[in-house]
């Protein structure tokens, strides 16, 4: 009896011991400057500008015990589904990223995030945004996030060694003209237009409606002025539909880096895809621009810019609000967007930033962004003009849009769940 | 012996008044008492020993899937959680869901090819080893290395091993088959148009898990007493016959277990095909339509539907096996 009464108290020691770390202190008192920024920039480029932005922030604030906390994986996939458990646990950390846009409708209607129209007054950055971008950061009258950078999304990339190759002068100025082209680069052995996952699809899908609807109508699409089931619409679908034949869909590349490879080794000629691009070529490729790859606007998008953006939030609950808008003041201001972006390859959102550090597309790029004729849309594949459950949903409806290639399905689809998940 | 055992189980019986002496005025007679006393002392510490993971298991496990199925009935969607109820909404809408049927004829197919592949490949890698061949430690260490591996880090290599590029893009499998003159061998694999393109995924699956097969089948083999052989073998068997009608019916359990493992590990499969081919429908499983809809849509009502049927299908699987366990125990 007295061995068995032994053992006992032998399994609760251990176990108490196991069970101590639980009695240390934690994330009380001691930890009251823990100051938590949470992202998905982890990558090369997109992880040195972000630290950069700390280091000067904590050269300003040295009593602040910055915490980097950003999660890796899926391109922000992964960083989402554990912020939305966050979330919903009432446990914000201090500022999260988000895409600019209605991607950040479910936090603002569920009071997640703090209005921070104040603070834009405090700042003047009323004026310092151009005002395209400060339409599509306004959700329910009010701004509740700051934006870091701007990337653009309606960019073809090809290699001038290989259009010269097949006697192409310029890359096509509409997808009619690319429906031209592409016949004989493919009898070339060439494939015309390189894809990569999903998401590159409906990159794709989105780039064909910008540039057959032309911006008016497809900014209508994202807030019900334009019908999914117009002529115009289905037509801008056919066309999808006729690109595809061109693509290499049925053996289309894993990720977006291994579908950019495709031009590089000259198996494919163009590829519709983000300026993201331009740091994989000119950084982590080390090729030459203009020599080696060039970009174009997106066939028939020519003075539009079609635009995502990166933006920092005030959460609701947040332990440190006062430190957080010192830190949104950092993301805001041209000091902060200077540091971030030439290393991220973005542009800076302000349009009073020093325009030197950028070179190269980035240059172009910027001074696109700042030409008072260029028209700003913003993306559907990158949060901006479709919440969380619309865009979810029109992911499914175009993966089986793929499938089954029935483009009236497919447009009743999407109108109705816009109806069902305003 | 035998009367000890049973009070023993009467005892573990739930607890309740029925369970009990009938109710009587007057205080129960000293021997009585003690027999309760006993009863306690034989399951008593026992049940304190083990109750902390009951508890744990109470409310991580069984609270949470009582949650879940609570949430699969109201209409909650992003962030600010609902708790109304709708009654069967949910399900009805899932069985008009386009991707969710399809989800489900591809998780029939990719189980069904999945498990007879596995089964096959490591019984006859099994049969092989039975006998006792050279290096054969190493030989089952090499076969079960691949389940220490994730199958994360399994699905990048393999993603690479089941490209279709064609042309100067041609790499992984499909190379291989074009060096050894194998051409017709090539395939889309997972991305191919034909319906069963999710039996591909079968091939990592049953990569991982073929040499787990092939150790318990070679566990319940070697089990069988070497006397039994011996004396069917005096009786005139063959080796054929020996197999057939000794070895057998001694392994029909191991088979049994390594069957619904196998069920309920490819109807959760999720890692795989998530880093395979991310949201290429022909490999869409209801797992990966769970985690979309909830966590990139916000559907938390569709994602608990989901997590429910798949509840379900498992308990289906493991619910018969565990009463056939528990009637073959008492026997």
């Amino acid at each position: 009896m007295w061995q068995g009464r032994g053992l006992f108290v032998a399994l609760v020691l251990i176990a108490a011991l196991f069970a101590l770390p639980l009695y240390l202190p934690g994330q009380g008192d001691a930890n009251a400057q823990r100051f938590e920024v949470y992202s998905w920039w982890t990558g090369p480029g997109e992880g040195d500008g972000l630290e950069a932005m700390i280091e000067h922030f904590t050269k300003n604030n040295p009593d602040v015990d910055f915490v980097n906390a950003a999660v890796s994986g899926g391109a922000g996939s992964n960083a989402k589904a554990i912020l939305a458990s966050r979330l919903l646990a009432n446990d914000p950390p201090d500022s999260y990223q988000r895409h600019a846009g209605l991607e950040l409708q479910d936090d603002v209607r569920s009071g997640k995030v703090q209005d921070l129209t104040q603070l834009y007054q405090e700042q003047g950055w009323h004026a310092t945004f151009p005002q395209g971008l400060l339409d599509y950061l306004t959700i329910d009258g009010g701004i509740y996030a700051v934006p870091v950078n701007i990337h653009r999304a309606n960019l073809t990339w090809y290699s001038p060694k290989t259009l010269r190759s097949l006697g192409i002068d310029s890359p096509p100025r509409s997808w009619n003209e690319f429906l031209q082209q592409a016949p004989s680069i493919k009898a070339q052995g060439k494939t015309p237009l390189a894809l990569g996952p999903e998401w590159t699809q409906k990159h794709l899908l989105e780039a064909v409606l910008l540039g057959e609807l032309g911006p008016d109508q497809y900014e209508g699409l994202w807030d019900g002025r334009m019908s999914w089931r117009s002529p115009e619409v289905t037509s801008a679908l056919n066309t999808f539909q006729m690109v595809l034949e061109f693509t290499d869909i049925t053996s289309a590349a894993s990720d977006w880096q291994p579908q950019l490879d495709r031009i590089i080794d000259a198996t494919a000629t163009y590829a519709v895809m983000g300026d993201w691009a331009y740091t994989y070529f000119a950084i982590t490729k080390k090729l030459g621009w203009r020599q080696d790859f060039d970009v174009a606007a997106s066939p028939g998008t020519d003075g539009v810019f079609d635009f995502l953006s990166d933006t920092f939030t005030l959460p609701t609950g947040s332990r440190h609000p006062e430190i957080t808008k010192t830190w949104l003041i950092e993301c805001g201001s041209t000091e902060g967007q200077n540091l971030f972006n030439p290393l991220k390859g973005s542009i800076p959102a302000r349009t009073d930033a020093d325009p030197t550090p950028y070179l190269d597309y980035l240059a172009w790029d910027l001074q696109e962004w700042r030409n008072p004729d260029t028209r700003i849309v913003g993306s559907l594949a990158h949060g901006v003009v479709a919440n969380n459950a619309w865009g979810a949903e029109i992911d499914t409806a175009l993966v089986l849009f793929l499938q089954d290639g029935d483009a009236v399905k497919f447009a009743e689809t999407v109108a109705t769940r816009y109806r069902e998940t305003k | 012996m035998t009367t000890y055992l049973s009070t023993g189980r009467q005892a573990a019986a739930p607890p309740g008044p029925a369970a009990g002496p009938p109710p009587t005025k007057q205080p129960p007679p000293r021997r009585q008492r003690d027999n309760r006393w006993g009863r306690y002392r034989q399951w008593g510490p026992g049940l304190l020993l083990i109750s902390p993971s009951l508890l744990l298991l109470g409310v991580f496990v069984y609270g949470f899937l009582g949650w879940n199925v609570r949430v699969s009935f109201t209409s909650w969607r992003g962030l600010t959680p609902k708790y109304d109820f709708v009654w069967l909404q949910n399900y009805t809408a899932l069985w008009n869901d386009e991707r969710w049927m399809i989800d489900v004829r591809n998780i029939a197919i990719f189980t069904l090819v999945f498990v007879i592949g596995s089964m096959g490949l490591g019984f006859i890698m099994a049969v092989l080893l039975e006998p006792g061949v050279r290096g054969e430690n190493i030989m089952r260490s090499v076969f079960l290395l691949p389940m220490a591996i994730s199958f994360i880090a399994t699905a990048i290599v393999w993603r690479w091993l089941l490209d279709n590029g064609t042309g100067e893009n041609t790499t992984g499998l499909n190379q291989l088959f074009a060096n050894l003159g194998l051409e017709f061998l090539r395939s889309d694999w997972h991305k191919s148009t034909s319906g069963w393109a999710v039996a591909a995924m079968a091939l990592p699956a049953g990569w991982t898990l073929a040499g787990y097969v092939m150790t318990m089948f070679l566990a319940g083999m070697r089990g069988v007493p070497d006397s039994l052989r011996e004396a069917a073998r005096l009786d005139g068997a063959s080796e054929r016959q020996v197999f057939w009608y000794v070895t057998r019916p001694t392994i029909r359990p191991v088979g049994l277990s390594i069957v619904l493992i196998l069920v309920h590990v490819s109807l959760k499969t999720f890692d795989l095909m998530y880093a395979i081919d991310q949201r290429n429908v022909k490999i869409d499983t209801p797992s990966l339509y769970m985690w979309f809809t909830t966590f990139d849509g916000g559907f938390y009502n569709r994602g608990a539907t989901i997590a429910t049927l798949l509840l379900f299908g498992v308990v289906l699987v493991i619910g018969p096996y565990i009463w056939f366990a528990v009637r073959s125990e008492r026997t």
